[in-house]
């Protein structure tokens, strides 16, 4: 099919992302770290290891892709708390003059002029439009009530966002300082999440609006506390010295095992995402993705607005033959997997980003880029899983939302 | 049956070698170790009784939420009976890896090729992975 302008997932662009989504089809059992590696690790490494953590390399990182089961993970997730070491995730903070103003030339949303204790999901791009991350940016004030700007890109981008930053900002009064290394973020997320973090913690997460956060006192401890998270699920995000990293885990551990839940690994943020229909940058965003193919329209804010990128995304918007981020439905328990084709009949007009059976819905989701004339839902077409068609259906994304 | 009485293949199948009317029959399987590795399996793909097969390439798959895995026959033949029952009961996967949880049976053609492993040896290389 001529039209298929999207190849996400080409030859060229696996391994850049850490080696455990890229590669679903694998040998049984080559699940054991490489240890001739040099991997980096979290301030919560060894807990990890004591806690039969299976470790994986992802994005140079040793990390934790389940510790007993992906569905009981994910449940106690659904259910009452799953904590997650995401400390591999990059955090950067920026220092200097007018640095909102200089973010905003290159992200896809506003953030010049968003007001302190907000949080905004943003695409980074090139100059052709190509994304080259998914950001979270951060407008706190530190414990002195002095605002700064920070940043969470993906483990996989930290290096290449870090470049992209320190190019763009030559002639410019602006610092950036790489933290990932001396600080560690933990995810807790779930229905009972937040109560587990609200007696450690001298600013209560469910008093925080949804995507914003705050700088307080955890455990006694310097951290900042955010109302986020990549689950589907309500919860909050802890970001905090690597030296402190280990006294917080440990505390809302604590209350966590005491309400039903645990520590939940890559594995089950995957299938959790999924079910919320999160994009995760290597699979549904790539440099080959135009953000207009994305279905994000809250992250793209064009109006009154010039950043790196905007031109191409202008552009990608008229052209009604681009693919677009949609979900679809199987049947039955097989997964499609990145890669597989989608049809209509005989032609082509699709390829899966991500898919799984996932333990919540119990049902074979998948992401996919799908040609505009076959998205409505309800569409009725067939995923190519090695060579043997299977129907699927257009369904709506998110796959799940959690009860109200 | 243990797994003593069985060879495996570096891939973690296992196989079991007697004789039945006067053929060789191999009952194949995979490993405890690549269920527990492997974990919440949700689908089997299995073929159908007639299929040849080659030592070495991939008979059928398995899926877990995580991954999917090509499954590799150990031995050269052709596929005499399937377990059906198999994919809609995955658990007894780490039931009974050995037993009940056989997944194809083989009329073997040929010798059985040299790189099988015994028990002892296959558990050697599990524990080196780690």
């Amino acid at each position: 099919m001529a039209t298929s302008q999207r190849m996400p997932a080409n030859s060229g662009m696996r391994g850049l992302h850490g080696s455990f989504d890229n590669d679903h089809r694998r040998h049984i059992y080559e699940v054991s770290v490489d240890s001739d590696k040099q991997l980096l690790k979290t301030p919560l490494h060894q807990w990890h290891i004591e806690h039969q953590g299976r470790m994986v390399e992802f994005a140079g990182w040793s990390m934790p892709v389940q510790y007993t089961s992906i569905i009981e993970e994910h449940q106690q997730t659904r259910n009452s708390i799953g904590m997650f070491d995401v400390s591999h995730m990059g955090r950067l903070y920026f220092s200097g003059t007018n640095v909102a103003e200089f973010l905003d030339t290159l992200t896809t949303r506003r953030i010049a002029g968003v007001e302190c204790g907000k949080i905004r999901y943003s695409l980074m791009t090139n100059d052709s439009g190509g994304i080259l991350d998914d950001v979270l940016v951060y407008h706190l004030s530190d414990l002195a009530g002095e605002p700064f700007h920070m940043m969470v890109v993906n483990a996989s981008n930290r290096a290449k966002i870090v470049n992209w930053l320190n190019e763009r900002k030559i002639g410019i009064d602006i610092q950036i300082e790489d933290r990932t290394e001396s600080s560690a973020m933990i995810a807790v997320q779930g229905p009972l999440a937040n109560d587990a973090v609200k007696n450690l913690s001298d600013v209560d997460p469910d008093s925080l609006a949804y995507y914003t956060g705050t700088t307080t006192r955890i455990c006694g401890k310097e951290a900042i506390l955010s109302r986020t998270g990549y689950t589907g699920e309500d919860g909050c995000e802890i970001m905090a010295s690597g030296d402190d990293a280990q006294l917080i885990w440990d505390e809302v551990f604590t209350r966590a095992a005491a309400a039903g839940g645990g520590a939940a690994g890559l594995a089950a943020r995957d299938t959790l995402r999924l079910e919320a229909g999160m994009p995760l940058y290597g699979h549904e965003l790539s440099e080959s993705t135009n953000p207009a193919q994305t279905d994000l329209k809250f992250a793209i804010q064009m109006k009154g607005r010039e950043f790196v990128g905007r031109s191409a995304i202008a552009e990608a918007r008229k052209n009604s033959d681009l693919w677009i981020r949609s979900g679809l439905e199987l049947e039955g328990r097989r997964a499609a997997r990145e890669e597989c084709q989608v049809f209509h009949g005989e032609q082509a007009v699709g390829v899966v980003t991500s898919g799984s059976y996932t333990p919540t819905l119990q049902k074979s989701i998948s992401m996919a880029y799908i040609h505009p004339d076959h998205r409505e839902l309800g569409t009725t077409l067939s995923v190519d899983i090695r060579g043997k068609l299977h129907n699927a259906t257009v369904v709506q994304v998110p796959f799940y939302q959690r009860p109200v | 049956m243990t797994p003593e009485e069985l060879v495996f293949a570096e891939t973690h199948e296992w196989a079991h070698i007697a004789e039945q009317d006067g053929e060789k029959i191999a009952t194949i399987g995979i490993s405890a170790n690549a269920v527990e590795a492997l974990t919440d399996l949700v689908y089997m793909d299995l073929p159908a009784a007639g299929t040849a097969v080659t030592a070495g390439n991939s008979f059928g798959e398995v899926e877990s939420v995580k991954a999917t895995s090509e499954l590799y026959s150990p031995i050269n033949g052709e596929i005499v009976e399937v377990n059906t029952a198999l994919p809609d009961n995955l658990e007894i996967l780490n039931s009974d890896p050995y037993g009940e949880g056989w997944i194809i049976k083989i009329k073997v053609s040929g010798e059985t090729p040299e790189n099988l492993m015994d028990y002892v040896a296959y558990q050697k290389q599990c524990d080196e992975a780690h």
